[in-house]
């Protein structure tokens, strides 16, 4: 049982990670990587919410009638967001504006609907909490991964802390704007799935 | 006039959807395979955003928003409550996907009652529109931009176009790519992904019109 629980958890870091093989939720995980701090509190957003819709899900998953559990799994996965915005409205309010829509857009990351459809409906509320935890941090891994490259070499910092000085503050550093705009997270996603699957052969798409 | 026009170019070519702000990626990835099934979901997520864009601004303005309810005021006699002070805007989440889910139902509804052929193209991407992030996406930068009601309309049918029309371009892309020499490991979702970058590139090409 121990160390079913330890693959559960671990398993979706890399060798199943959700955004890397599965491409799910992607939509939400990009937007927010432009620094680490942001990509942070949106990790563990979805950490939150994926673990507690998935025990919640679970809970109850011997009294959802099979047609209309799509509807229930929704309202649930809902109602935790919901938690999960006002907590950081009322205690990181910065952060909540910097995320703007995409705390919302947890309800629709395909991640946490996933995980409640494809592993809690079918398990013991205990392990579901655990999948749900360890594909949240597999979100996160891919999430902070990104939102490394784009601060360090688009800002020049991490977490905020200036580690190369830019030549605008007086430093030598001039920045790589173009890690701050969208199109530098396809770019950095794409390359770390190649990478991925340069060393784990078995995840080749034949097509 | 001109503000509409220009909420509605805005939402095709600068900030679209798909390529400015990643929403509805997991369909706009396993969808874009072929031009002919890109067209019928771009099809129906023209018609989702454009219904339910408008309908989330009304029940916003209207019941969600700081002191809407004033127009309840005076309905039910005998009450203390005084119903320009409710705030229900924390329930906006819950009630903008319920609003879409039941959108969708309805649309496939009358779909497969009047247009059946075309319910049938569509088959499971009709349903699968409900998890689709830019459909809730649009409905909360509509509520974020508090757009008013006849804006909402043209911002609703500029994120669908423009959700739609990046959605045809990268299955043309795709269809095309098919015949290249692509290294094994960048195979499928890897070599998609560094299209769509090149792609959001060019698009961001639009950011310089001033509208």
């Amino acid at each position: 049982m121990a160390k079913k629980s330890m693959d559960v958890l671990v398993d979706p870091l890399v060798d199943n990670n959700p955004i890397a093989l599965q491409i799910l939720g992607i939509c939400s995980a990009l937007a927010v990587t432009t620094k680490m701090e942001t990509s942070l509190v949106m990790s563990l957003a979805v950490i939150a919410v994926c673990g507690f819709s998935n025990l919640a899900v679970s809970a109850i998953r011997h009294f959802i009638p099979g047609s209309i559990r799509i509807i229930v799994q929704m309202t649930v996965i809902a109602s935790m967001v919901i938690v999960v915005d006002q907590v950081l409205k009322a205690f990181f309010y910065d952060i909540s504006k910097q995320l703007s829509v995409f705390v919302g857009l947890i309800i629709t990351n395909c991640i946490v609907m996933g995980r409640a459809e494809g592993f809690a409906m079918k398990n013991k509320p205990g392990i579901s909490f655990l999948d749900g935890i360890g594909n949240g941090l597999g979100y996160g891994l891919v999430l902070m991964f990104v939102a490394a490259f784009r601060e360090f070499f688009g800002s020049g910092s991490l977490f905020g802390v200036e580690l190369m000085v830019l030549d605008r503050n007086g430093g030598w550093y001039n920045p790589n704007n173009l890690m701050l705009l969208p199109p530098s997270a396809f770019f950095l996603i794409g390359l770390l799935i190649w990478i991925i699957r340069a060393f784990k052969t078995d995840q080749i798409e034949s097509a | 006039m001109e503000n509409y026009l220009s909420i509605f170019l805005n939402a095709v070519f600068i900030e679209n959807l798909a390529l400015a702000f990643f929403l509805g990626m997991c369909t706009f990835l396993a969808v874009s395979k072929n031009v002919k099934t890109a067209l019928g979901l771009g099809a129906a997520v023209i018609v989702i955003e454009f219904i339910t864009i408008p309908a989330n601004q009304l029940i916003n303005q209207y019941i969600l928003k700081k002191g809407a309810m004033s127009w309840a005021n005076g309905f039910i006699p005998e009450t203390t409550v005084n119903f320009s002070t409710v705030d229900l805007s924390f329930l906006a989440f819950i009630s903008f996907i319920g609003v879409i889910a039941a959108m969708v139902q309805i649309l496939e509804m009358v779909l497969d009652k009047f247009f059946p052929p075309l319910y049938n193209a569509l088959g499971i991407f009709l349903p699968l529109i409900t998890v689709n992030c830019a459909i809730l996406g649009g409905s909360l930068f509509m509520q974020e931009r508090s757009y008013d009601f006849v804006e909402s309309c043209f911002y609703g049918l500029g994120c669908g176009v423009g959700w739609a029309l990046a959605l045809v371009l990268l299955a043309g892309i795709r269809e095309k790519m098919k015949y290249s020499d692509v290294p094994p490991p960048l195979r499928g979702l890897g070599i998609t992904f560094i299209t769509v970058g090149l792609m959001a590139l060019a698009f961001m090409s639009f950011g310089g019109i001033q509208l």
